[in-house]
């Protein structure tokens, strides 16, 4: 609380001093020790992830069988162990950044660009298309996201695409409903009403005048949608119906590790904790951004 | 408010016969078929054939979902392919072990999660805050069935204490697979508790009771708990409205024989009817229950209880009440 209360920065003029809005949001973010803590990993993890394939050969490193140095406990020369096939449990993971970055990433690219765009139209335009959007959208969220896109995947097979697209058509309904109320709010705007005036098309408006302007909380969506979508990947992989074996995605190699969890449980025990850390960065980075976006929320 | 109640049912229609067209048809693309699952492996083209000629499937989907639609709205839910028990019977054969699972879950997290939301609200900006908040973010993060495999390693294989799976050893079994799905639940029930009582913890009417002296738990129960009470019981609802679809991972975890596996097994032998009567169950079951939290708030704000009361006078409260079932 004492910290809300500081003086503003005054510049020499005694002047308060300027900053544009995302300066605004980095300055209070980088008061927030979570949310820094947050980007910092979730940096290092797309690091990880992008040098993966430079590092590591994945031919002999990531799926190679080593059948010699099998079920190995952590130790010197394997940092986390081998599993069942002599592969290193840290190559596999750190390789395994890949794919679940890169299955959250899409499938919310996916999910915002249909839900923004959907929620958009249905906010600016109202009346019978907002409700055909919204009815379509109830329908597409009454089912639990799981379940659907468990059905999703097995109606389109097994592959790390099908995967993308079962996760991302799930999320949309989130990205709609949240793009059409914050749309609702700054439709009637009178800078909307100016642009309108001026003979603006209406394409137009969305996408220079309303959307900036409700980005805030889509950003936010975004961010926390990505760790979910992350957990959801994984959930899938772990039932067998998302990337196929022998490639290293952390669900699918907790399920793999699951059969020897009695005598080797270093097997199951990390893949999960990798999961966790990214999921827990990305949602400290989500609430903070949130918090730093829109102050008024913050408690 | 019956006329609401009467509403919000019909409009349950069309989203129902919605999620079972969704349903059925995504299913319809998926490569082979459940004759492929049910003929013997040495089976000829010509077998296979007459076995989907016998069960119907070498019509068009259009006029198979048809036929399935007509049956639903006869209240059918058709007969499994794969064997000869009617999808009704194999649902409910399911369901009561998820609900019970579901329900543990939701009074576990509510036990623990509504004190430790409090107590985090009233000790705001202390290290005991954080440290709970830290405890509902970490819960929020950690993939449910990893931390099933975990507990199921310490209490069930390392400790002896617990079953590893199974339902067979009644109110034991229930425990990890509570604590695994109660875990989650808790950690976003918390983070609502505390920000939902922050929001009333600051109120003029709080600072006038507290100064006309009345003692600090009796502030926070019956002023503070009371008024914050609308998004906890909106999470509650979501919650208690979610356990049937919700458990799938936990019961494949724990091989627990609910609704969540049979959806599984069924999606892996093209089981449509099991697959889609299951999922407009589970649909009509969320949808029922927001139906109830929705009518919970008029018990507990009188506020909205003057809403319903109003809406036959006033058509523009009708319009208000859409947009909330909309957002809930």
């Amino acid at each position: 609380m004492a910290k809300k209360q500081q003086q503003p920065k005054l510049d020499a003029n005694g002047e308060r001093k300027q900053r544009s809005q995302a300066g605004e949001a980095w300055h209070r973010m980088k008061k927030d020790r979570g949310a820094m803590l947050g980007l910092v990993v979730v940096s290092i993890i797309i690091l990880v992830a992008l040098l993966a394939n430079v590092l590591l050969d994945y031919d002999e490193d990531v799926i190679g069988m080593h059948t010699k140095e099998r079920l190995q406990s952590p130790n010197a020369k394997h940092l986390l162990g081998t599993d069942e096939y002599g592969r290193d449990i840290l190559f596999r993971i750190l390789y395994g950044a890949r794919y679940s970055l890169s299955v959250g990433l899409v499938a919310v690219a996916i999910a915002l660009t249909i839900g923004v765009t959907l929620g958009a139209i249905a906010g600016y335009n109202g009346g019978a298309v907002e409700e055909v959007i919204m009815r379509f959208t109830d329908i597409f969220s009454s089912v639990p996201n799981m379940l659907m896109a468990l059905v999703v995947v097995s109606a389109l097979g097994q592959s790390m695409l099908n995967l993308m697209i079962a996760i991302g058509v799930t999320s949309v309904p989130q990205f709609v409903r949240i793009t059409r109320a914050t749309v609702l709010t700054v439709r009637n705007q009178e800078y909307v009403e100016s642009a309108r005036a001026i003979g603006l098309s209406t394409p137009k408006i969305i996408v220079s005048h309303i959307l900036p302007n409700s980005l805030s909380p889509i950003i936010v969506q975004t961010t926390l949608r990505v760790a979910s979508a992350i957990i959801s990947a994984s959930s899938l992989s772990f039932l067998g119906l998302g990337i196929p074996a022998p490639n290293p995605e952390w669900g699918s190699m907790l399920s793999g590790g699951r059969k020897f969890i009695r005598d080797y449980p270093y097997m199951t025990l990390y893949p999960g904790l990798a999961i966790m850390i990214t999921v827990l960065s990305l949602n400290l980075l989500g609430d903070g951004l949130r918090d730093a976006l829109d102050p008024k929320l913050k408690n | 408010m019956y006329r609401y109640v009467l509403k919000r049912l019909l409009l349950l229609i069309p989203v129902l016969l919605g999620v079972s067209m969704l349903v059925y048809c995504i299913l319809d693309l998926a490569p082979g078929d459940a004759a492929d699952i049910l003929a013997p492996d040495d089976a000829t083209l010509e077998e296979k054939e007459a076995l989907r000629e016998e069960m119907g499937l070498n019509r068009p989907v259009l006029i198979r979902y048809f036929e399935y639609m007509w049956n639903l709205l006869h209240g059918e839910l058709g007969t499994s392919y794969l064997s000869p028990i009617t999808v009704w019977d194999a649902f409910t054969q399911k369901a009561p072990n998820t609900l019970k699972l579901g329900l543990a879950s939701v009074i576990f997290a509510v036990g623990l999660s509504l004190p430790l939301g409090i107590y985090a609200a009233r000790h705001r900006g202390s290290w005991k805050d954080a440290l709970s908040m830290i405890l509902a973010i970490l819960g929020l993060s950690m993939p449910n069935f990893w931390l099933g495999l975990l507990l199921m390693l310490l209490f069930a294989l390392r400790l002896g204490w617990l079953p590893s799976g199974g339902a067979d050893k009644g109110f034991l079994s229930l425990i990890l697979p509570t604590f695994t799905i109660g875990t989650g639940m808790m950690a976003t029930l918390t983070r609502t508790t505390r920000s939902s009582m922050l929001d009333v913890i600051r109120q003029d009417y709080l600072r006038t009771a507290r100064a006309k002296g009345v003692n600090e738990e009796v502030v926070i129960k019956k002023h503070a708990l009371k008024n914050a009470l609308i998004p906890i019981i909106t999470i509650i609802g979501t919650m208690l409205g979610g356990i049937l679809g919700g458990a799938t991972l936990t019961e494949s975890v724990f091989s627990w024989p609910g609704v969540g596996r049979l959806i599984i097994d069924s999606l892996n032998g093209r089981d449509t009817p099991v697959v889609t009567g299951c999922i407009i169950m589970t649909t009509m079951f969320f949808s029922v229950v927001l139906l109830v939290v929705d009518l919970v708030y008029a018990f507990v704000d009188p506020r909205i209880k003057a809403q319903y009361s109003n809406k036959n006078k006033k058509k523009g409260g009708e319009k208000k009440d859409g947009e909330k079932a909309a957002t809930a």
